[in-house]
């Protein structure tokens, strides 16, 4: 399984659905899709990646980088995700704290007004 | 002699395969179900490092990877060939060293403050043991996990 990305808006906030592998290899696809919707002025997104398969360092660091980013400009990048396999990899590295992680895209966009 | 053997060209549409394959040799090993995410993503992350090197010191040889199963125990074994030579003295400045890639997905990782050695951490965390040799030819690195005996 490759790598699928799309996106739409969703109550003002950027919806990112990856679906697939994420690795060093597809990887740059992220990062570059993630710094188009920034250059677009979208400093508001949520990843879904509940369809995600697999995650490894190369990718965390391209969610980082997109976090990086959108808080240059106040914005914010919360992720969606239930896997238990995907969620390990946050645990490891000490990453569950820098990102918000929810089990769906509405409670990630309730969450984020709520911030407001 | 390891079970299964793969060399590749060190290119990162090449890590998936060798995922693919150690997870397969991990699996007919007898390596327990809830384990295989582990060992797919600890190969995954240590062929990436490997690849990674290889692309900037050496991109015309090749990665290994090993894959055996002896003694109750399914051990990777992931070697490159950046010898030491070429990436200490004068680091990534070395002669024959290409310059990285600018606004790679490895470079990403570097600006966005997470450790070089990340890859190497989520290996520490993920093995059941691991093993890191620098030798004059490059490195190795073995992991290891409980398996149900001998590949059949």
């Amino acid at each position: 399984m490759d790598l699928k990305l799309d996106h739409h808006s969703k109550d003002g906030i950027e919806i990112v659905d990856v679906e697939g592998e994420i690795d060093v290899y597809t990887a740059p696809r992220l990062r570059e899709l993630l710094i188009e919707l920034v250059n677009s002025r979208f400093y508001q997104l949520v990843v879904n990646m509940e369809k995600v398969e697999f995650l490894d360092s190369t990718g965390l660091g391209v969610l980082v980088g997109g976090l990086k980013r959108v808080r240059a400009h106040d914005g914010s990048l919360d992720l969606v995700c239930t896997q238990e396999r995907i969620l390990k990899i946050f645990r490891i590295t000490g990453l569950t704290k820098v990102f918000g992680i929810h089990d769906t895209v509405d409670e990630a966009i309730a969450a984020r007004r709520a911030e407001k | 002699m390891a079970t299964v053997e793969l060399s590749f060209t060190a290119l990162p549409a090449h890590v998936r395969t060798a995922r693919l394959v150690a997870t397969a040799v991990a699996r007919r090993s007898g390596v327990d179900e809830s384990l295989l995410d582990e060992v797919r993503l600890a190969v995954g992350e240590a062929c990436s490092r490997a690849v990674e090197g290889h692309q900037m010191y050496c991109p015309a040889e090749p990665v290994r990877l090993a894959l055996t199963d002896q003694a109750g125990r399914f051990e990777v074994e992931v070697t490159d060939t950046c010898a030491p030579d070429s990436r200490w003295p004068g680091g990534p400045g070395a002669p024959g060293a290409r310059a990285g890639t600018p606004g790679t997905a490895s470079q990403e990782r570097h600006s966005a403050g997470l450790p070089a050695g990340l890859g190497i951490a989520v290996i520490e965390g993920l093995a059941d043991e691991v093993q890191i040799s620098e030798t004059a030819a490059g490195t190795s690195i073995r992991m290891s996990w409980p398996s149900a005996g001998a590949a059949r």
